[in-house]
């Protein structure tokens, strides 16, 4: 079977100074499909997203063994520029954090960076993306305001947004719809289903409805473990592992 | 029940005290100058150099040169306090290194103005042989306000949100990037606070100029760097205590402190508006 995996997790180790965080993980993660890791608080899950593209190299005194091996090479060797590593795989964090900009500079901001310059391209851009993340309705009119003034939901879009229009292959999502009510949550979701035909999603929630709802495949995580990586029907229909049974009835977690 | 009360008073009533006594003082303080030294001013005294042994005339000069010496010292110290404080904040790996300079940041902020003038008058003018000029000044208050500017700009930088960093370096921006565009524009009004107090203490000082920049007269008005200049602080030094004409001076004295502390609330005034003005832009 010719091997569809866009993000390749090969036996990783990782650790916060002297704690171990993560053992042994080995999981595939495949082209086009949202995976969904779950699990009880300080499992290890937000540690290996953030392992993904490099986000934990910002936090001092960490350390990886293994390998994470995106487009046949492995992101943690020397000579990988982890800038561009994370622009091919963006993110999406817990808290909506719109830079206290208008909503078309959070937006450009990215791309002018990476050296779009031309305007009417940045403009298509903006819409795109926001088109994408299906916010451009709401804020078409209000372009040039503080994205500080919309509500949760809506600077969580704009986050995605702002995400979308580095035009990465994978969107990493550490638990988006975690701050946010119900309905926002939903539109997110809805979003979630529709981004995936376009990239590759991973997203770590607290939430196993939703995990079971959006989810092609679910790893669950336990005490820095990968105890069980299955599609989510399976996993949360006829689990392999106990544990896992365990955790997804309630009995712990 | 009462008696609760009552002690809910008291505490009150002594709170309010407190704050009020500092308000009153610096009000009190400024009156008294204002009041003595407004007979003084005029346009003359703004525009024209001292005369018969500075006992009449202008201070013109001296403005002149506290303004060409605050100006240098803030030239210096501000970019040179920021991209320390830069590198304090948001490069260097936290750990004993860092916490010895943050150690010495502090300790220089404690320093007796007037070692620092004994060390620009060694290091500047004698060493360099800068002669006691506006850059042997200018540097050596630069080193002096360094510390404060230091401290306001790591705090500034360290209130910016963490999550502002995440988001840009989660884009794929350069660590340095997100430093210029999202780090810097935020931790602005904090860094212009510090400087308000730099410049302040700079304009005050009277110490450290005293042997690196300030000349005791000079009626002639500086054309270069390397020239030396009067100076406010340092004017009034020499009237109150080493002229023969003390007393009969008295009225310029308090001109002249009226015209530096006017500089100095009118230089904090320009960069609380500037401050107020960036914040209203930036809100999160």
């Amino acid at each position: 079977m010719l091997s569809d995996n866009i993000i390749e997790v090969k036996r990783v180790n990782f650790y916060y100074g002297e704690f171990k965080a993560l053992t042994d993980v080995t999981m595939d993660f495949e082209k086009n499909k949202v995976t969904a890791l779950i699990g009880p608080s300080g499992c290890g899950k937000s540690t290996l997203l953030r392992l993904l593209n490099r986000m934990n190299d910002l936090i001092d005194g960490t350390r990886v063994e293994g390998e994470v091996v995106f487009e046949d090479r492995n992101i943690y060797d020397p000579d990988v520029d982890p800038v561009e590593i994370r622009r091919r795989i963006g993110m999406v964090f817990q808290k909506p954090n719109p830079f206290p900009k208008s909503i078309i500079n959070n937006i450009s901001y990215g791309p002018k960076l990476v050296g779009v310059k031309d305007k009417s391209e940045l403009e298509a851009l903006v819409e795109q993306s926001l088109k994408q993340a299906s916010l451009w309705d709401e804020v078409k009119d209000i372009l040039n305001q503080s994205a500080m003034m919309l509500s949760g939901g809506q600077q969580q879009r704009v986050c995605i947004a702002r995400a979308l229009a580095m035009k990465p292959d994978v969107l990493l999502m550490d638990e988006p719809t975690s701050a946010l009510d119900p309905i926002s949550t939903a539109k997110i979701e809805e979003l979630i289903e529709e981004l995936k035909k376009e990239y590759t999603i991973i997203i770590v929630t607290h939430n196993m409805q939703q995990a079971a709802r959006i989810s092609d495949y679910t790893g669950f995580f336990y005490l820095g473990k990968l105890i069980e990586y299955n599609p989510t029907e399976k996993l949360f229909t006829t689990p392999d592992v106990k544990q896992t049974e365990e955790y997804i009835t309630g009995r712990f977690g | 029940m009462k008696w609760r009360y009552f002690k809910q008073n008291v505490f009150f009533v002594t709170i309010r005290f407190s704050a009020f006594i500092i308000a009153l003082s610096i009000g009190a303080f400024l009156v008294y100058i204002f009041m003595n030294g407004i007979g003084a001013i005029g346009w003359d005294f703004l525009t024209l150099p001292p005369r018969d042994s500075m006992t009449k005339g202008g201070i013109m000069p001296a403005i002149l040169g506290t303004f060409y010496l605050t100006a240098g010292a803030i030239i210096i110290a501000l970019p040179l306090g920021v991209v320390s404080a830069i590198y304090l904040s948001e490069y260097a790996k936290q750990g004993p290194v860092i916490r010895l300079i943050r150690i010495g940041v502090n300790c220089l902020a404690g320093v007796p103005s007037v070692v620092f003038g004994l060390f620009g008058l060694g290091l500047f003018v004698v060493f360099l042989q800068f002669g006691s000029c506006i850059l042997s000044g200018a540097l050596t208050l630069g080193f002096l306000i360094l510390p404060t500017i230091i401290g306001a700009s790591e705090e500034a930088l360290k209130g910016v949100p963490q999550t502002f960093r995440e988001a840009s370096l989660g884009l794929g921006v350069s660590k340095w990037q997100t430093i210029l565009r999202i780090v810097l524009p935020n931790a602005l009004p904090g860094i212009l606070t510090g400087s308000i107090l730099g410049i302040g203490r700079a304009a005050g000082e009277t110490a450290p100029i005293m042997f690196t920049a300030a000349a005791f007269f000079t009626a002639k008005l500086p054309t270069s760097i390397f020239d030396e200049v009067m100076a406010l602080p340092y004017h009034v030094y020499v009237l109150a205590t080493a002229g023969t004409h003390i007393e009969e001076t008295r009225p310029i004295q308090y001109g002249t402190i009226l015209v530096l502390v006017a500089l100095v609330l009118g230089i904090d005034l320009i960069a609380i508006i500037m401050r107020s003005y960036i914040r209203k832009k930036k809100r999160w």
